[in-house]
């Protein structure tokens, strides 16, 4: 089953082509990785398809309803109440965690399934607790953000996205605000619900977790898909610009 | 000189002084947020209105607000003024120039806020409302608290100036009877009344500042 489809977005920033004609299909229980250098347009092409940037054409569709539909050359977008619903088919991940600082790590990840989704404080209570429990977080769920490491609060954040039961977790360049210690934790934690089959969407400058994660690679430069095929073929194919780009990575 | 006498009408011009403080902190507070978000609409009409608005405001002296506010009606429409209406007169020249003063403090607090609290609440579902009450007012509140102390210790002071339209407030019951008296002393019992006043707000105002210590 499509979760998600792309098709032919494009998008402007006061003139800059950023994302120019990208087309992608996430099937259930997919991993994609988008991998590219700074400004290729994945991280933009992430947040057109969380909603968090409009844009300027194309079509998009969620589990397969019509979130936007292409009419003469731009995007029009479905009514807000049925955005609001769809919205609701997917999580993301930031690079930089945006917890909310006032609220204990507990209540960060209990107070949107609560206040937006109207569970049951209980029901979300003991969800919450085996996330964090999972997340290797269990005695940390009175703490504050402030006192906890990186690595930890990308963990938290990462539960906070799964405790509102997500279809689809998207995932902006998750590890680049940590040392590569912390990095570890994180791609261990993603990994992990590789294996549980979660569908994922990440945006990522660590090439190997992203062959090793992903089921599928999608390589931009220039707001184009340069290069995508199968994880394993990444380091085999023959496209010059891509081998350039992982050759910096040896 | 009588003091009991002194103490006791001082002690009358204190009440009126700490309503006059109160009731100001209560109308100006809300107000201030309405015009914060005025000031902060995509609307041109109505930001650039509050842009006027608290541009006058703060560009004017509070004592000459007081007396439009007051003798206004009458030089403007001729309408009779009452001098009941003296009290809610100075009321209602705090709090507009407060509300102003505020609109500013709150708005740079709200503007200070980084993108990405919005983002991700908006991701998780939250409703403009519930972002705004749940995640953005309180970080608010923590932040702007020092220059909301700084505005509540100066309008301790600016009650003061109610006596430019005779309000039988502290300052204007001090000066009447420290000229009848031709003695310093009701201004001394002024000042000290002031600083304990200001003593209390700034020791309040840290309590609560310590409460929200909880997070950084």
């Amino acid at each position: 089953m499509k979760l998600l489809e792309m098709k032919h977005i494009r998008k402007n920033f006061d003139g800059l082509e950023v994302l120019k004609d990208i087309s992608l299909t996430v099937e259930q229980g997919q991993v994609l990785a988008i991998i590219g250098p700074s400004g290729s347009g994945k991280s933009t092409l992430l947040r057109c398809a969380a909603m968090l940037e409009t844009m300027d054409d194309g079509e998009m569709y969620y589990l397969g309803e019509q979130a936007v539909a292409s009419v003469d050359g731009r995007s029009v977008y479905a009514k807000p109440s049925e955005l609001r619903r769809m919205q609701g088919y997917y999580g993301l991940v930031f690079q930089n965690f945006n917890l909310f600082p006032h609220f204990s790590v507990l209540k960060n990840i209990m107070d949107a399934p609560i206040h937006v989704q109207k569970r049951e404080k209980k029901e979300v209570e003991s969800q919450a607790r085996a996330l964090l429990e999972k997340m290797g977080l269990g005695d940390k769920a009175d703490a504050y953000p402030y006192q906890l490491s990186g690595g930890q609060q990308q963990r938290v954040s990462i539960a906070r996205a799964l405790a509102m039961n997500p279809k689809i977790l998207f995932f902006d360049e998750p590890t680049s605000a940590l040392d590569p210690e912390l990095t570890g934790e994180i791609l261990k934690v993603i990994r992990d619900l590789a294996a549980e089959h979660m569908t994922m969407v990440i945006v990522t400058h660590e090439m190997n977790f992203a062959r090793n994660v992903a089921d599928h690679i999608i390589f931009m430069e220039h707001g184009v898909i340069a290069w995508q095929g199968a994880s394993e073929e990444l380091y085999t194919s023959n496209n010059r610009r891509m081998q350039e780009f992982l050759g910096k990575f040896e | 000189m009588d003091y009991g006498m002194m103490l006791s009408k001082l002690g009358g011009g204190m009440v009126t002084t700490v309503v006059i403080f109160g009731l100001t902190l209560l109308f100006s507070l809300p107000l201030g947020m309405i015009v914060a978000f005025g000031r902060m609409s995509k609307g041109p009409l109505v930001r650039n209105l509050t842009k006027i608005y608290i541009s006058i405001m703060r560009g004017t002296p509070l004592m000459l607000q007081i007396m439009m506010v007051y003798y206004g009606p009458y030089y403007l429409f001729r309408i009779q003024i009452s001098s009941s209406y003296r009290f809610a007169a100075v009321i209602i020249a705090f709090a507009i120039n407060y509300a102003a003063y505020f609109a500013e403090i709150y708005r740079g607090g709200i503007e200070s806020m980084p993108r990405g609290q919005y983002e991700a609440a908006k991701l998780l579902g939250y409703t403009k409302g519930q972002t705004f009450l749940r995640i953005i007012l309180p970080q608010v509140i923590k932040r702007i608290l020092p220059s909301v102390t700084n505005e509540i210790i100066t309008l301790v002071k600016d009650t003061s100036l109610a006596m430019v339209i005779a309000v039988m407030e502290m300052f204007t019951i001090s000066k009447a009877l420290a000229s009848s008296s031709t003695s310093a002393i009701p201004y001394v019992a002024a000042g000290i009344f002031y600083y304990i006043f200001n003593y209390l707000v700034a020791w309040t105002m840290e309590k609560i500042e310590e409460k929200l210590n909880y997070y950084r």
